[in-house]
Parts: structure tokens; C-alpha cells; sequence
């Protein structure tokens, strides 16, 4: 029964994956045929690629402001909108909305809330008088990159919310009864009861966020595609413009491995320090 | 004291943030460009519809919104009948065949399907499936198999094995059982699996810019992308066409609130 999925799965998935790995060690340019240059590809990358270089840290800068934002954002209006009032549950909705919208569509309206003139964010900046930030946030190579984290951090965080407050809400009530008898305070409270008590849920939404970011693509493409100066370019879109736009696919392939290679670290680094964390083994 | 201040004004601060962007762009799409630039926020002096009938005339919006509905229904569809088959299978199985199928497709949720675009567009090429929905449908199966069969292999593996055994005792087959036992058991699980593979496929960009170049074949995202550069800065225009992509998602998450916040958390927590 499980002959239709492992098919196409195999054919489309798992295939690829390793014709991906077989390209990685050519010069190759889509066309002609791929010319076996062993390691060349990835020696070039590690030696003498600067924009390789220089978007791998800006994908890592992008990956840890949105995981740390978003988390700790998340986290906070989750212990905010813990118990189910009715203000707490349409908060809920109304934070969780950017989640359903697309990527692209996120994309524009937020160039449009960024736009230099007539956008709104600066508007407002002027409004009360803060002209001097009134800046041209994605056409400014200083604040491209960091104008999108906000806006995958405005897109994702209500999906976190939710996320930890099913996990909070696991957590024993009595065990707050009890720091509230013993006198407590509230970041007493968050410190050592749900601080520790969320920290798998924390594994899951920091595992998430980070894939999250390393995949990032659509966003990147509808606000900047990359500019300016690959100020704001990340790897898959760097990939992609290595493959479609500058016809070298062999090191495209080669650019692909290195983020499997990324995200399958981190990953492993995160689950081991969350474990050392929450004590399993 | 200090602490309820803090907590409305972060609350109030999010949520302005979510709804005030929201408005803009639905009252934006009755206004022109001038009335959003100096009065994003007001109502519209007409509650015109000319953007919409803008839209309709010159930008082929109906084209990319059919594109979208076949593509992600059908991905959405066959993903779930598959996905749904095998993780019957692994979740029964007490055999090794299990437990590998399982981890094959478990390493499909550690490799992030984009990496893998190059031999996808050349192995398209060849095929030609490129500027095809069916080719768009087929990434969007392979892509999300994983995720699905992860969520609901542990959705089956809930369910209890001595239900099935009785049902195996009493003469019904395999697929019997999934048909008439198991799939109606999980239906919940169904949908929340469905609503977020919609997702998914509703909003993908990058495989359909790199596979689909014909007008007629392209999907809402790439239609949007286009409208970028066409409309330059005409946001009007632009608020419009997001309002028309947007809206399905909308009337899916108003309506069905529940299973949509299930389906993209567990998503998410599963993945």
C-alpha cells in the first residue's frame, strides 16, 4: 500500500537528491555534458567565492534574528494569552492571520509598508516627528536584510504563539499555585517553573524557525531579490540565480550541499544543547 | 501594575501591527493610488470597484486563480490518499519494511525539498513537465509526502491495534480496513493534514517560477510577482490582486478556524 508514495517519492525526492550530490562535483551548465572536476566546486567555495561568502552570513544573521525574536516574542504572548478568555482566544486569531496569507502577498504588502515615499511606516515616523527614520529600508543595502526579518518575524510569530500555548498549557497548575504561595514574583515564576517546564516546545519552535529560515526564498524574491548589492540575498536564492540566472548548475549543486550540510548541523547542535538543557539523554 | 502595562501595551502593539497593514490593503483596493498614499487608513470617499474591474480586464486573473485551485487540489488530494496509505502501512506493519519506509521518508523532512531545484528543473526538462500543472502537482506530491506521512503515521499509531486485529478476524482484508476503519477514524487528522498541504501549494512560489514561463499555465503567487513589476507602484493594483489571492485562505481560516490553527501547528510541530 505504500507503493505510490515510496514511487514518487524515490522518483522525485530521493533521486534528485542524489543527482544533486553527482552535479556537485561537476562543471556543468544545463545543456552540454557534465565535466567530472572532482572537489574543484566546493575548494572554490571555501577559498575564493566572497558573495558566497558574504550571503552565508547573511543567511546566518537572518536565521538567528528571526529564531531569537520570534521565540522570545512568541513565548511572552503565549504566557500573555495562556488562559481561554475571549480577549485571549481572539487575540489568538487575529495574531495567527499572517500565517495564511502568502509568502508573495506578505512580500508586497510589506514593500509597500517600507516604500521610501508613500509607504506607511515612514509616514508614521514622520507623524510624530521622527523624520530622521525615515529611511529607505529595502533599498538601503544597510537595512534590507534586517527590514525582512521583521516581516518573517510580523508573518510567523502567531503560528509560535499557538504552538507554545498548547505546550504551556501543559505545565501543572498547581505548580504556580504553589510559587504564588511561597511568594514569587512573576519573573520568579517565568524563570523557574515556565522557562524550564517549555523548553521542549522551545526545541520544537527554534528547530522550525531555523529550517524555516534557511529556506527562505519567496519572501526574499517579492521584497528585494536579493539586492540591493546581495545585501539582502539569502542561499536558496542565491542558488537559484547561480542555476537560472548565471547557468552554472554543477556549482549551484555544490551551494545546495553546503546547505543541507548547514541545516543538518545546526539541527543536530540544537537538539544536543536542548537535551543537555532539559536533562534527557 | 507595571506588569499589566507591559503586557497591553505588547498585546495591543501586535495587534495593531496585524490589523492595521490588513486594512489598508482591503480598503486600499476600493481607493486609487493618491487616496492610499495620503490616506492609507480612511475609508474610501467611493467604494469603488474599479480595481477589481481593472484587474478582471487587463491582468488575466482568472487564468492563474483556476491554475491554483486544480494545482493545489489535486496536490492536496493525492498527497493525502497517498500519504494516508503508507503511514497505514508503516503504522500496521511488524516487519523491518516498516520501520525502513519510515526512516526513508523521515530523511525527506531533514533535506529541505528547495535544495534539490536543479535536478527537479532538469529532470523536468526532460521529461517535459516543464510549463505543466501536472508537473507542478507531482513536485508538490514528492515534496510533501514526508511531512504527511510523519503526521499521520503517529495519528494511526494512536489508534488502537486491537480494533484492526478484530476487523482482521473478521475476514476484512487490508483494504477494508483502511477504507472502512481506518481513514473514517482519522478523518480529523485528514483535514488538518489537508489544510496545511493547502497551504503549502496555495502560497509556493519557487517551483512554479522556475518550471512555468506560459502566461496561461502560471499560478496566483507568479501572477503576483509579475503584477510587481507591471504595476510598478501602483499599489492599488497590487492590494487588489493580493485581496483576490488571499481570499480562499481567508474564507478557509474564518470558517474552519479550528482545523486550520490544528493543521499548521501540527505542521509544524511534527516537521
Amino acid at each position: 500500500m505504500a507503493f505510490p508514495a515510496f514511487a514518487l517519492y524515490s522518483f522525485l525526492y530521493l533521486y534528485p537528491s542524489l543527482s544533486n550530490v553527482y552535479y556537485s562535483f561537476h562543471r556543468w551548465d544545463g545543456v552540454t555534458k557534465p565535466e567530472f572536476v572532482g572537489l574543484h566546486n566546493f575548494a572554490y567555495l571555501a577559498t575564493n567565492d566572497d558573495l558566497f561568502m558574504k550571503v552565508l552570513g547573511n543567511n546566518f544573521r537572518f536565521s538567528f534574528i528571526v529564531v531569537i525574536f520570534q521565540t522570545l516574542l512568541a513565548l511572552l504572548f503565549a504566557t500573555f494569552l495562556l488562559k481561554n478568555t475571549k480577549t485571549t482566544i481572539a487575540l489568538r486569531i487575529v495574531f495567527f492571520f499572517p500565517t495564511i496569507l502568502s509568502s508573495v502577498s506578505v512580500g508586497l504588502i510589506w514593500t509597500f509598508l517600507y516604500d521610501p515615499n508613500f509607504g506607511f511606516i515612514n509616514a508614521l515616523f514622520k507623524a510624530v516627528g521622527l523624520d530622521g527614520l525615515a529611511l529607505n529600508w529595502l533599498g538601503d543595502g544597510k537595512y534590507s536584510l534586517y527590514a525582512i526579518a521583521l516581516t518573517q518575524i510580523w508573518f510567523h510569530t502567531g503560528q509560535m504563539v499557538v504552538i507554545y500555548v498548547a505546550g504551556l498549557q501543559q505545565i501543572p497548575q498547581e505548580l504556580y499555585e504553589a510559587a504564588e504561595v511561597d511568594g514569587a514574583s512573576r519573573w520568579q515564576q517565568f524563570k523557574s517553573i515556565t522557562w524550564p517546564m517549555a523548553l521542549p516546545t522551545t526545541a520544537v519552535v527554534v528547530a522550525y524557525t531555523t529550517i524555516q529560515t534557511f529556506r527562505a526564498f519567496d519572501l526574499v524574491y517579492s521584497m528585494t531579490q536579493g539586492g540591493p548589492l546581495n545585501s539582502s540575498d539569502v542561499l536558496v536564492t542565491l542558488i537559484y540565480n547561480t542555476a537560472f540566472s548565471s547557468y552554472k548548475w554543477g556549482y549551484a549543486s555544490a551551494q545546495s550541499i553546503i546547505l543541507v550540510f548547514v541545516v543538518l548541523l545546526l539541527t543536530y547542535l540544537q537538539r544536543r544543547t536542548l537535551r543537555i538543557n532539559t536533562g534527557e539523554k | 501594575m507595571f506588569y499589566k502595562v507591559f503586557k497591553t501595551t505588547l498585546l495591543s502593539l501586535f495587534a495593531a501591527a496585524v490589523l492595521i497593514p490588513s486594512s489598508i490593503v482591503i480598503l486600499g483596493t476600493f481607493k486609487d493610488d493618491l487616496e492610499i498614499y495620503t490616506k492609507p487608513l480612511a475609508l474610501p470617499k467611493h467604494w469603488s470597484l474599479r480595481n477589481f474591474q481593472t484587474l478582471i480586464e487587463t491582468g488575466n486573473v482568472f487564468t492563474p486563480f483556476k491554475n491554483s485551485v486544480i494545482v493545489a487540489i489535486f496536490s492536496v488530494s493525492l498527497t493525502l490518499l497517498f500519504a494516508s496509505m503508507a503511514a497505514y502501512m508503516i503504522a500496521r506493519s511488524t516487519t523491518v519494511t516498516g520501520k525502513f519506509l519510515f526512516l526513508l521518508f523521515a530523511l525527506g523532512l531533514a533535506i529541505p525539498g528547495q535544495v534539490n531545484i536543479i535536478p527537479i528543473y532538469h529532470l523536468f526538462v526532460q521529461l517535459h513537465l516543464t510549463n505543466s500543472l501536472l508537473g507542478l502537482i507531482l513536485v508538490n506530491i514528492a515534496l510533501t509526502l514526508p511531512i504527511a506521512i510523519f503526521i499521520l503515521t503517529a495519528f494511526f499509531k494512536d489508534l488502537s491495534r486491537e480494533m484492526f486485529e478484530a476487523a482482521a478476524i473478521d475476514g476484512a482484508g487490508h483494504w477494508r480496513i483502511y477504507r472502512s476503519l481506518a481513514l473514517p477514524l482519522c478523518r480529523p487528522a485528514l483535514a488538518a493534514t489537508g489544510i496545511f498541504l493547502f497551504v503549502i501549494c496555495w502560497n509556493d512560489l519557487l517551483f512554479p517560477l522556475m518550471l512555468i514561463s506560459e502566461l496561461d499555465k502560471k499560478t496566483l503567487p507568479l501572477t503576483l510577482i509579475d503584477f510587481r513589476g507591471e504595476y510598478a507602484t501602483s499599489y492599488s493594483m497590487l492590494f487588489t490582486a493580493v485581496m483576490v489571492a488571499s481570499i480562499p485562505m481567508v474564507i478557509m481560516y474564518l470558517t474552519m478556524q479550528r482545523t486550520f490553527v490544528a493543521g499548521l501547528t501540527a505542521g509544524a510541530v511534527k516537521g
